[in-house]
Formats: C-alpha cells, structure tokens, sequence
C-alpha cells in the first residue's frame, strides 16, 4: 500500500493529521520495537561472542529486557547540567531521532509495502540523515561539557566525510537502476533466479560498491570500529555524556533504529530488496507479499546481525587514521567505481554479469 | 588574511574517567585533539601504607603489602617477605619457595591478563577483555583454593607460606596451563595482530632504551625498550636461579623498539614465560616434602637500612626498610612500577592525541594504587 498515493484527492488538514497519526504510530509500534529489539539481540550476540550469557531473566530468554530497559529510562530525572545551553540542549536529540526515523519513509520493506513511494528516494535519504550529524553537532555544543564537545566535532568531521564514500556507493546503484526512486531500484534487481540479478552481483564495481557502502554506512552510523564520537574509553561517552532519561533514549533509540536502517538500505539498494527465491515480482494475495517482506526482514536483519557482531570484535580507529582511511582510499575508490561503472553500462548496455552469461547461450 | 586567535584548551582527564583504571588524574592542555602537555596528578588513592608500616611489627604488616598492588598481591606480599628474610636471616624451607614461585607466577599471569585485556578494552575492543577476564578468573579460583582469598591473598609468611597446596591442586594448575596455552594463541589471533590493533599502538608513543633507563622505568615497561633486565634473574631470589626462563625484550616487531604494541606483547611473551616456570616448579614442588612455613614467633632486623627488590607483575618492587634493631621497622618506602611509568608519560604523550594517551596508560600496565600507596 502506498500510503501518499491513497492520501491524494483528501483534504489538506486530514492529510497532514493523517500523516503525523501515522507517524507517531509507525515510531511507536514499529521503529521503537525495532529498536529495542536490537538492543536485546545485540546484548545476546555480545554475550555470546565474549563467552558468557547475556541477559536472560525478564521475560523468555530475557526477550522483555528492552522493554524494562526502556521503561527504567523513561523513568529517569531528566537532567540538563547548570550552564548548558537549555533551548539546544532540548532539541538536539530529537532532531537525531527524526533524522533518523524519516529515513524509514522510504525503505521498502515489501512489493507494496512503503510508506512514501518518493521519485528522489535517494536524494531525500541523503538529505534526511544530514539532520542527524546536526543534531550530534548540537548535543556536544549544547551540553557545556568539553567532552562532549570533543565528541559532537568528532562526529560532524567524521558524518560529513564519510558521506562523500556513502554517497558515490550510492550513485553507483543510480546508476545502474536508472532511478532514484528506492521501490524502482528493487523492482529492477528482480529476475535471475531471485538472486542473480542484485545488484551486489551485477558487475565487479557494483560487487565493491557493496562493501563500500556498507563500511562508510559504518562509519556514518557511529559503530566499531568508527564510534569515534562515542569512544567511552576516551571520551567518557562523547556527545551522549550529558543525557539522561527520554532524552538519553532518543539517543540510544536512533543509533539501534540506525544499525538497522542501514541494514535495510543496503539490502535494498545492493541485495535485492524483497527480492528472493520463490517470491513473487508482482504479488496478487497477502501471501506473495508477505513473502516479499519476510525475504527483506531476513535479509535485513541477517546483516543488522553482522554489524553487531563487528561492533564486539573489532577495535576503534584513532581519529585520524579515520579520516585518512576515508580521504585516501574510500572516496578514490568510490570515484574510481562511479566512472568504471558508467563505463560498463555504455559497453555492456547495462547489462549484468549474469545476463551476459545467459545472453551467450 | 588576519590571523585567528586560538588558544589551548584545558582538559581534565580523570580521576573520573573510564580509560585512567581507577582514581588518576591528568590535567592536558590540548590544541583540539593534540596533546600539549599532559600532567599527571597522583594521591588521590593514597592510603598512608608505608606510615602504617612504621606501627606494626614486620608480620603485621603482610596484608597492607597486598593494598599496594591489589591486582598482583603475592608479588607485593613476596617483596616484603624476601626483604625481611633476607636482612633478618630467616631461612625458608624449599616447599614454601616452591609455592611462593607457582603463586606469584600465577598470579602474575593473572595481572597480566588484566593488563593486556584492559588496554585492548580501551582501544575499543571489548571482546578480548573479558576473554582475558575469563581466563584470570581460572587464576583466582585456583589462588583461592591455596589460599582462600580472591584479589588481596596474604598467602606469604616471613619464613614460608601461610598454607600447603591443598590435595590435587598442582594438577589443577597443569590442567589450566594446558587450556591457557589456545586461550592465549586464540586472544592473538582476535586482537594482538589485528590490522586496526597493530595501527593503533605500533609507533605510538615510543620510549628509548636511554629514556627508559632515565626515568626508572621497571620492568615489562623496560624491558619492552630493548633493556634485558629481570629481577628474577639478574637479582635473584628465591630459587629463581635454579629454574630456566627466558626473557623477552621488545623487538618493534609492530614499529619502534619501545612503542605501546611492544610493550603490549612483552606481557603476552612474559604469560608464556610464566608458565613455563610453573610447570618446572610444579614438578620440583611434587618431589619434595616438608614444611612450608619456618614461623618465627619474634622477627627482628639488625640496626641500619636494608633495601630488596623483586620482580613484581608491574616490574621491580623495591622494599627499603630503615630499622632500629627493634620489632617494628622505623621507616618504609615503597618502590613501584606503576609510580616510575607515571612519571614518562608527560614526557611522551606530548604531541600525541587524546586517543593515544588512553593506549600509553593501558600499555603501561598502570594500577592506581601501587602509585598512591
């Protein structure tokens, strides 16, 4: 269901009442669980990757422990510290939080299933997650606290240079989909088998953007071993080091919506979307289309899984060293795979490996 | 164009902070992330032990021994036990060594463990910390069968050892050097020679062998600069000299002789060294019979100063008594490893960045109380 579709033709305040219900719904019953969700199997694939347990008393196997962790955050004083600057201080973490969550407008979790089917996807994800550096740059202003300043200027070097890699990955599937619509970008990695037309597998270059992508979405996203601006063992806790209760949770809640997230984009934009063995492209009933967003959950979550598990086995980068593994080699080489890209459509007829394979028989 | 005005900034690291393990404090005048200059500012866990030490008689005075190092206790409790025994006249029977040697190397293993594992905690990784934790918790459970205590044993005695092994524990002992060998290989295949692990510490913050001799420096700090200095064998005690050990020196397999990697992998290097001197002393200790523990029900040294040093897991220990020819020691002063490494750090975090001050305390294996005292 393409919701902006079906608002059109309403009244302009149903719109935009329909529009804000929605998203306070969607946050509330969707991104939080999510969210919260992650931070519990995040704790257990700690637990077993440091050989101990991890937390397993409330609920089974400890499943309800983000549901007590959440309530106990909420719970807490909401301290601003004496000189901070109060107006800042307030809306930073919202803005990371909405800057976070509107990302979620347009992944497609399923044939039909995304929020706003928008024909500059791309474009607006790039715009939005700019709101989150915003945000992290305020909270380390805002909070009067060297640290945490230390931590927010961290954060906007890191966030503005890691764009550029993020952005050219990016391009490199514009590319090839000729869309910027995120649902069209899918849609044309469907066929070959389910898999073999992804375009992760669509050529060499658009193999490498893959991995591109992801470890500047890495370094974007605040995580091991880019969490510079976190870094509790140097900067107590960065540009968070202030907050508590509600607001701490913004925080918390839109780095795990966040892990996610770019799990989702890259499953979308590289690994095919929805698309798999046996689902269908154009889904008549309830059961090719749930099938379709099963393929993109598993998906997604398998590779959400697998940033976790880098996060506690890896070590942090110095500073840096960060910007310098971006500077010298992601953005070279994420030029390097836009023109090589553009070269294999012009001679290939944008052509994939695979369909030059089956085009020989 | 006019020139901007910047000035540098003061930071206060500590004694709050994650990466100072435990109550230390630095005060840095950093140019953004670029250390300055970076002061030290020690006390804050100063306990008065070596006042203490001046009202108590020289057995009394075993279990404060263990809160001057509580990471590495029977080192700290052997020192005072060898200095005593040694300007007292106190001979210790050949079990009780055996004992004290499978003990401190035990627990020397365990210090270790912590400092390796805490400095990979510090440079992010924390997955090899608690790997590391885990493996010392093996330590401390077999030091509490010896001797019924986790962290501050007081298991040495002026003339021996307070306790015998209890039946089958040697066995335990060989049990856990056979699966700490793989731990130990596994711990460097997950973060010794990590590309990222490497970069972090390898060529930062380098100490010359000259720099190290300078500034006291002791030893796996010192003998990661390239210096072959032990205690154990250069001064030795005990029946040190009687058991084959190696010492390893750093090498700058990872950058610079004396950088913070080497000084990680001398620990790594000693653990293996460590265990080696146990098995030897296990097998020794399973052949011979006897008591452990000379007790002496009056301990009194001669009139005049008296200084024995030890290797302790954070390098020489020195005990520097001044005596009366009474029951209680007149004055004494404690020489420690962590209060020397301290003493470099100004000299070599200037210019490195706030990140890298964090790899130079965690490589030099600092413990806030063996500083303060």
């Amino acid at each position: 269901m393409d919701i902006s579709s079906w608002l059109i033709g309403k009244e302009l305040w149903s719109q935009i009442g329909f529009m804000l219900l929605f998203a306070m719904v969607f946050i509330l019953v969707f991104a939080t669980p999510v969210a919260g969700i992650l931070t519990y199997v995040e704790r257990r694939v700690a637990g077993k990757i440091q050989s101990r347990v991890g937390p397993n008393r409330v609920g089974p196997q400890g499943f309800l422990q983000w549901v007590a962790d959440a309530v106990k955050l909420i719970l807490k004083e909401d301290f601003i510290p004496g000189d901070a600057d109060r107006p800042l201080f307030r809306i930073a973490p919202y803005l990371v939080a909405i800057g976070t969550f509107l990302t979620l407008a347009i992944i497609p979790f399923g044939q039909r299933l995304v929020m706003s089917n928008l024909n500059v996807g791309v474009v607006y994800l790039v715009a939005v997650t700019g709101l989150v550096v915003a945000g992290i740059l305020m909270s380390g202003w805002a909070s009067n606290n060297k640290w945490s300043l230390l931590g927010g200027i961290r954060a906007a070097a890191q966030v503005v240079s890691y764009e550029i890699p993020t952005g050219l990955s990016l391009i490199v599937v514009v590319l090839l989909a000729g869309s910027l619509s995120m649902s069209q970008i899918v849609v044309e990695q469907s066929g070959g088998l389910g898999i073999f037309r992804w375009f992760i597998f669509h050529n060499p270059f658009s193999f490498l953007a893959f991995f591109l992508f992801f470890t500047s979405a890495l370094a974007e996203n605040n995580r091991i071993p880019f969490d510079i601006p976190e870094a509790e063992s140097e900067l107590v806790s960065g540009y968070n080091t202030e907050y508590s209760g509600f607001r701490f949770a913004a925080f918390f809640l839109a780095e795990f919506a966040m892990v996610w997230i770019v799990a989702g984009i890259a499953t979308a934009l590289f690994l095919g979307g929805w698309n798999f063995p046996g689902v269908p492209i154009d889904p008549q009933g309830f059961a090719g289309a749930a099938a379709g967003t099963l393929a993109f959950l598993a998906k997604s979550g398998a590779l959400a899984v697998f940033i976790l598990q880098i996060r506690w086995t890896l070590p942090r980068v110095r500073v840096d060293q960060l910007m310098s593994i971006c500077w010298k080699y992601l953005v070279p080489i994420s030029f390097f795979n836009v023109v090589m890209t553009a070269l294999w459509i012009v001679l290939f007829k944008g052509k994939g490996i695979y369909d030059l394979i089956t085009g020989i028989f | 164009m006019a020139e901007v005005k910047t000035d540098l900034m003061t930071l206060n690291m500590g004694p709050q902070h994650p990466s100072t393990h435990g109550v230390i404090r630095f005060v840095l005048q950093t140019d953004g992330e670029v250390i300055h200059q970076c002061v030290p500012d020690v006390g804050y866990l100063h306990r008065s032990i070596e006042k203490i030490a001046e009202n108590l008689e020289y057995y009394q005075f075993m279990p404060f021994t263990d809160r001057v190092d509580y990471v590495a206790a029977i080192n700290a409790n052997l020192g005072w036990a060898v200095a005593v025994e040694r300007f007292g006249g106190i001979e210790v029977p050949e079990r009780g060594e055996l004992l004290r040697i499978i003990s401190a190397e035990l627990v020397r293993i365990g210090s270790h463990l912590v400092a390796v594992g805490a400095n990979t905690g510090d440079m992010g990784a924390v997955t090899p910390f608690l790997h590391a934790l885990r493996e010392r918790e093996v330590t401390n459970d077999l030091i509490e069968e010896l001797c019924g205590a986790r962290l501050t044993h007081n298991y040495i005695r002026i003339g021996g050892v307070s306790f015998d092994a209890p039946k089958g524990w040697t066995d335990k002992c060989l049990s856990f050097l056979e699966s700490f060998e793989p731990a130990l290989d596994e711990f460097n295949r997950l973060i010794t020679f990590n590309k990222i692990f490497r970069h972090r510490l390898g060529d930062v913050a380098v100490v010359t062998a000259q720099d190290a001799k300078d500034y006291g420096l002791v030893g796996p700090n010192l003998r990661a600069s390239g210096v072959k200095w032990d205690c154990r064998k250069d001064d030795s005690y005990g029946l040190y000299s009687d058991l084959k050990f190696e010492v390893p020196v750093g090498a700058g397999l990872m950058g610079t002789t004396g950088d913070c990697w080497d000084r990680f992998w001398v620990r790594i290097e000693e653990m293996r060294q460590s265990m080696s001197i146990m098995r030897q002393a296990i097998a020794r200790l399973n052949q011979v019979d006897g008591p452990v523990w000379n007790e002496k029900r009056v301990i009194k040294l001669p009139e005049g100063e008296f200084y024995a040093r030890t290797e302790s897991a954070r390098g020489e220990m020195g005990y520097y008594i001044v005596s009366d020819g009474g029951k209680k020691p007149l004055r004494v002063k404690i020489r420690t490893g962590s209060f020397s490494a301290m003493s470099i750090i100004e000299k070599i975090s200037r210019g490195v960045m706030i990140a890298d001050l964090v790899a130079i305390i965690g490589s030099m294996d600092i413990v806030a109380p063996e500083i303060d005292r």
